[in-house]
C-alpha cells in the first residue's frame, strides 16, 4: 500500500513540474531561455503555403536526386534573403502514388507573410545571364541616326534590338566572383566558364574582333565592351558600374542564381492572422470544456475510479503537450482537432478495465481481487483496439496528401500511445494507491458504478 | 438477448439508412473540394460592408464564367473558381474590390491545381483501401485461434461489413448536406471517414473479444447465439460509454472549435455514431446469422 501510494505522489509531481514547464515555457512573450512555444502551422499563424511542381522530365534518372536537392538549396537560400522567421523549405516526392506531373514537389511555407505575389517573385526569379553581339557596323549605323527617335523608350527599343543571341548564357558560366579593377578599384564580376562556354566565347571573339559583345542581366545590358582581341582562357569580365554590394548579390545569383530544375507554381494557400487566431481560441476552449464535460461524467458515472480517471487524463493531457513540445509537432487545426478527439478516445481504456471491475465484484470477488482482474483481463480489448487506431494513424501519415492530414496523423498517433501508458499504467498506481483495504458496502459502492446494482 | 432476438429490426434500420444513402449518393453525389478537383478559394470581408453580390459577380464573370459566390460572416464573400495563376490573382482581387472602389480585407486564399488534386483523390483512395485491408487482417489474426463455430476470417468478413456501413453512412450525410448546404467533402473529410473506421472496430473488438472468452470459458452446452446475446449485454454499457466519451469531445469541437473543423467534427460525429450502432446492433448479431446460415448449409448435405 505504502509502495504504491509513494510511486503515485511521485508520479503525479512529475506530472506537475512538466505541466508547469508546458505552462511557463508557452507565456508569450516569455524572455526566458526556457521559453519554448508550442509550434503553430500556417493554418493558425498565418502565412503562405506554396506548393511547385519540378519539371524532371529533361533530368536524367541518376540526376534527379542531387539536382532536387540543390534546387531546395537555391529556394532556401532565397526564401532566407525574405527574412522570414522559420520558412521550411522540402521537397516533395510522389512516389508510386504521386506519378505522373506531380511527381516531385517543392513546399514552400512562409510563416507571416500573406504578400504572395512578392514571394512568389523572389522565389522563382532566375536572372538570366547572356552574351550578346552586335557588329561594329550596325552599331554606327544606329549612333548615326540616333537623333531621329521621337522618344528615348522608342531608341531603346530600337538599340535592344540591335543584339543577336550567341547561345552564350549564364548556363556555361562556371563561376563568379568579384573582383577590383587594379587601375580604378571599382568592383568587377569575373566569369569564368565551363569549357562549353570557354570554346564558344573563343570563337565568338575571335570571329568578330572589332564588334560589340553586349553582357545582357534579365534582358538589360549592363556593359557592351568592344572585341579586341580572341579570348582563349575562358574567362571574362563584367564592367558595370556595380557597387561592392551589387557586385556581390550578382555573384551569388550567378552561382547559385539559376533553377537547377524548372518549376512552376500548382497551389498557392494564404492564410489571414485573424483567421489562424480564432481557430487557435476555438480549439483551447474546446479542449477546456470537453475535459470538464467527460471529467464530470466520469466522477458521475465510475466513482472512485472515475475520479482516478481524470487525473490520469490529467496527466495524459500534461504529456501529450509536453511531447508536442520537445518532438517540436507542428500544430495544425486539425491537428488540435486530433488532440480533442484523443482526450475523448484516452479514456475508453479507463471505462473497458472499471467495467470489468464492476463484474469482477459481482461475481463475488474482493475489492483487490476485482481491480487485479479488471486490469488484467481488460487489457486485451484495449491492446485490439489501440492497434486498430494505430493502424489507422500509420496509414494516415504515410499516404496523407498534405500537411494537415499529415499533422493530423501525428498528433492521433501520439494521442493513442501516451493513452496506453496514462489509462492504464499512471491509472493503476493511482487507483492501488487510494483504493479502499477492506470489502465493505461502502467501499463497492465507490468501486463499482452506473445506476444499476452490479449484475451480469 | 434482445439484441440478437430482434437482430431483424435493426439490420431492417441499418439497410433503409444504407440504401438510403446510396439513393442519395447517386442522385445528388457529393460536392467535392478543391482539394481534390482543383481549383481557387478566396474569402475575403470588406470592413465598409459588403457590395452587391451580382455586382462582384459581373467583375469575376469576366475571368471565370463558372465562378460561383456565397456570402460569409457578417460582411464577406467566399468565392469559387477555377485554378489560377499569380497574375490572374491580382485581376481577381481587382474585381472583387469592384476595380478598386470598395476596401477589401483578404482572409485566405487557397488555389489548388488540377495535379494536386489528382494526387490527393488517388492517395485517399489507396489510404482508405489500405485501413480496411489492414483492419480486417488484423481481426482476422488476432481472432486466428477462435475457430469454432465461426472460423476466424469469418469475424473479419463480419467487421467489414459493419466499416462499410459506417463509411457510407457519413457519406450519404455529406450527400444530402452538399446538396442542400453546400457540405463539401475534401480531405480532411477522408480522414475523419479513416479515424471512423479506426474507432468502429474498437467497439467491434470490445465484443467480439468477449464472445471470443465466453467460447472459451463456456461450458459448450449453450448455443451459439446465447453466447454472443450474452455477450452484447456483458458489453454494451462500455460500448456505449466509450463513444459517448469520444463523441461528447467531438460536439464540443464542433461548437466551440472554430469553422476550420466544424465539418470535420460533423463527419465523426456522424461516422462514430453509425460505428457504434453497428458495433452492437449489426455487427455481433451478423455473427449468429453467418453461424446459422453455415450450420443450415452443413445441414441440408
Amino acid at each position: 500500500m505504502l509502495k504504491h501510494r509513494a510511486r503515485a505522489v511521485f508520479l503525479i509531481i512529475i506530472a506537475a513540474a512538466i505541466g508547469y514547464w508546458v505552462y511557463s515555457s508557452s507565456i508569450v512573450g516569455a524572455t526566458t531561455p526556457a521559453s519554448k512555444p508550442f509550434r503553430l502551422g500556417l493554418d493558425l499563424s498565418g502565412g503562405t503555403h506554396l506548393v511547385y511542381s519540378a519539371d524532371i522530365s529533361k533530368l536524367a534518372a541518376e540526376d534527379i536526386n542531387d539536382s532536387m536537392s540543390s534546387l531546395r538549396d537555391v529556394v532556401e537560400r532565397r526564401v532566407n534573403l525574405f527574412g522570414v522567421s522559420e520558412p521550411l523549405v522540402q521537397i516533395e516526392k510522389g512516389g508510386a502514388l504521386g506519378g505522373g506531373e506531380g511527381a516531385y514537389k517543392l513546399v514552400v511555407e512562409l510563416p507571416g507573410v500573406t504578400d504572395v505575389q512578392e514571394a512568389v517573385r523572389s522565389i522563382g526569379a532566375t536572372p538570366s545571364l547572356e552574351f550578346r553581339l552586335v557588329s561594329d557596323k550596325d552599331m554606327r549605323a544606329f549612333q548615326a541616326k540616333i537623333s531621329e527617335f521621337s522618344s528615348t523608350t522608342e531608341q531603346e527599343a530600337a538599340y535592344l534590338k540591335l543584339f543577336t543571341s550567341t547561345g552564350l548564357t549564364g548556363r556555361l558560366v562556371s563561376k563568379a566572383t568579384v573582383e577590383f579593377n587594379t587601375t580604378t578599384n571599382q568592383p568587377v564580376v569575373g566569369l569564368a566558364f565551363t569549357s562549353e562556354g570557354r570554346d564558344l566565347f573563343s570563337t565568338i571573339t575571335k570571329e568578330h574582333i572589332g564588334d560589340y559583345l553586349g553582357i545582357f542581366l534579365d534582358g538589360n545590358p549592363i556593359s557592351v565592351p568592344v572585341i579586341r582581341d580572341q579570348i582563349v582562357d575562358g574567362k571574362a569580365q563584367i564592367n558595370g558600374t556595380f557597387t561592392v554590394d551589387e557586385a556581390k548579390k550578382l555573384v551569388r545569383d550567378l552561382n547559385y542564381g539559376a533553377l537547377p530544375v524548372p518549376v512552376s507554381l500548382i497551389s498557392t494557400q494564404t492564410i489571414g492572422p485573424t483567421l489562424g487566431a480564432a481557430a487557435v481560441n476555438g480549439g483551447i476552449k474546446a479542449g477546456v470544456i470537453s475535459f470538464i464535460i467527460i471529467a464530470a461524467f466520469l466522477i458521475l458515472w465510475y466513482r472512485l475510479p472515475g475520479f482516478i480517471a481524470v487525473i490520469a487524463l490529467a496527466v495524459y493531457t500534461v504529456l501529450v503537450l509536453a511531447i508536442f513540445k520537445w518532438i517540436g509537432v507542428t500544430l495544425t487545426a486539425a491537428g488540435i482537432a486530433a488532440f480533442i478527439l484523443s482526450i475523448g478516445m484516452a479514456v475508453d481504456a479507463n471505462i473497458l478495465i472499471f467495467e470489468r471491475m464492476k463484474e469482477e465484484l459481482a461475481r463475488g470477488r474482493g475489492i483487490w481481487d476485482a481491480m487485479h482482474e479488471g486490469f488484467a483481463r481488460a487489457w486485451l480489448s484495449i491492446r485490439d483496439s489501440n492497434i486498430s487506431s494505430l493502424i489507422t494513424g500509420v496509414i494516415l501519415y504515410y499516404f496523407g496528401s498534405n500537411s494537415v492530414i499529415k499533422g493530423f496523423a501525428l498528433v492521433f498517433v501520439i494521442g493513442v500511445l501516451v493513452s496506453m501508458f496514462t489509462a492504464i499504467t499512471a491509472s493503476r498506481m493511482f487507483l492501488y494507491a487510494v483504493a479502499p483495504g477492506k470489502t465493505t458496502k461502502l467501499s463497492k459502492f465507490l468501486i463499482s458504478n452506473g445506476f444499476t446494482k452490479s449484475k451480469i | 438477448m434482445w439484441v440478437v432476438k430482434h437482430r431483424k429490426i435493426f439490420y431492417t434500420f441499418s439497410l433503409l439508412l444504407v440504401a438510403a444513402c446510396i439513393v442519395s449518393l447517386f442522385v445528388w453525389g457529393v460536392k467535392p473540394g478543391i482539394d481534390f478537383t482543383g481549383g481557387t478559394l478566396v474569402e475575403v470581408s470588406y470592413p465598409g460592408g459588403r457590395p452587391d453580390q451580382d455586382a462582384i459577380a459581373a467583375q469575376l464573370s469576366a475571368i471565370d464564367s463558372a465562378a460561383s459566390i456565397r456570402p460569409a460572416g457578417e460582411d464577406g464573400y467566399i468565392v469559387r473558381m477555377k485554378a489560377i495563376d499569380q497574375t490572374e490573382k491580382a485581376q481577381v482581387m481587382e474585381a472583387l474590390s469592384l476595380k478598386g472602389s470598395t476596401q477589401l480585407v483578404e482572409k485566405t486564399f487557397d488555389s489548388i491545381g488540377p495535379v494536386l488534386g489528382v494526387e490527393a483523390l488517388r492517395k485517399s483512395m489507396v489510404s482508405i483501401v489500405l485501413v480496411i485491408l489492414a483492419i480486417v487482417l488484423f481481426i482476422t489474426f488476432a481472432f486466428r485461434k477462435v475457430s469454432e463455430p465461426v472460423s476466424s476470417w469469418k469475424y473479419g468478413l463480419t467487421a467489414i461489413i459493419a466499416l462499410i456501413h459506417d463509411v457510407v453512412i457519413p457519406i450519404g450525410a455529406f450527400s444530402v448536406l452538399g446538396h442542400f448546404l453546400g457540405y463539401e467533402v475534401d480531405t480532411l473529410f477522408v480522414t475523419a471517414l479513416l479515424v471512423v473506421l479506426g474507432f468502429s472496430v474498437h467497439d467491434t473488438i470490445v465484443v467480439f473479444d468477449r464472445v471470443r472468452e465466453n467460447l472459451k470459458h463456456g461450458t459448450g452446452k449453450k448455443s451459439f447465439e446465447h453466447v454472443v446475446g450474452e455477450s452484447i449485454g456483458q458489453t454494451f454499457t462500455r460500448s456505449i460509454n466509450t463513444s459517448l466519451t469520444t463523441l461528447l469531445a467531438l460536439i464540443v469541437l464542433y461548437f466551440v472549435g472554430g469553422d476550420t473543423t466544424r465539418h470535420f467534427s460533423l463527419a465523426l460525429i456522424i461516422g462514430i455514431a453509425a460505428g457504434t450502432y453497428s458495433s452492437v446492433f449489426v455487427g455481433s448479431p451478423l455473427l449468429v446469422t453467418i453461424q446459422q446460415w453455415s450450420a443450415k448449409r452443413k445441414g441440408g448435405k
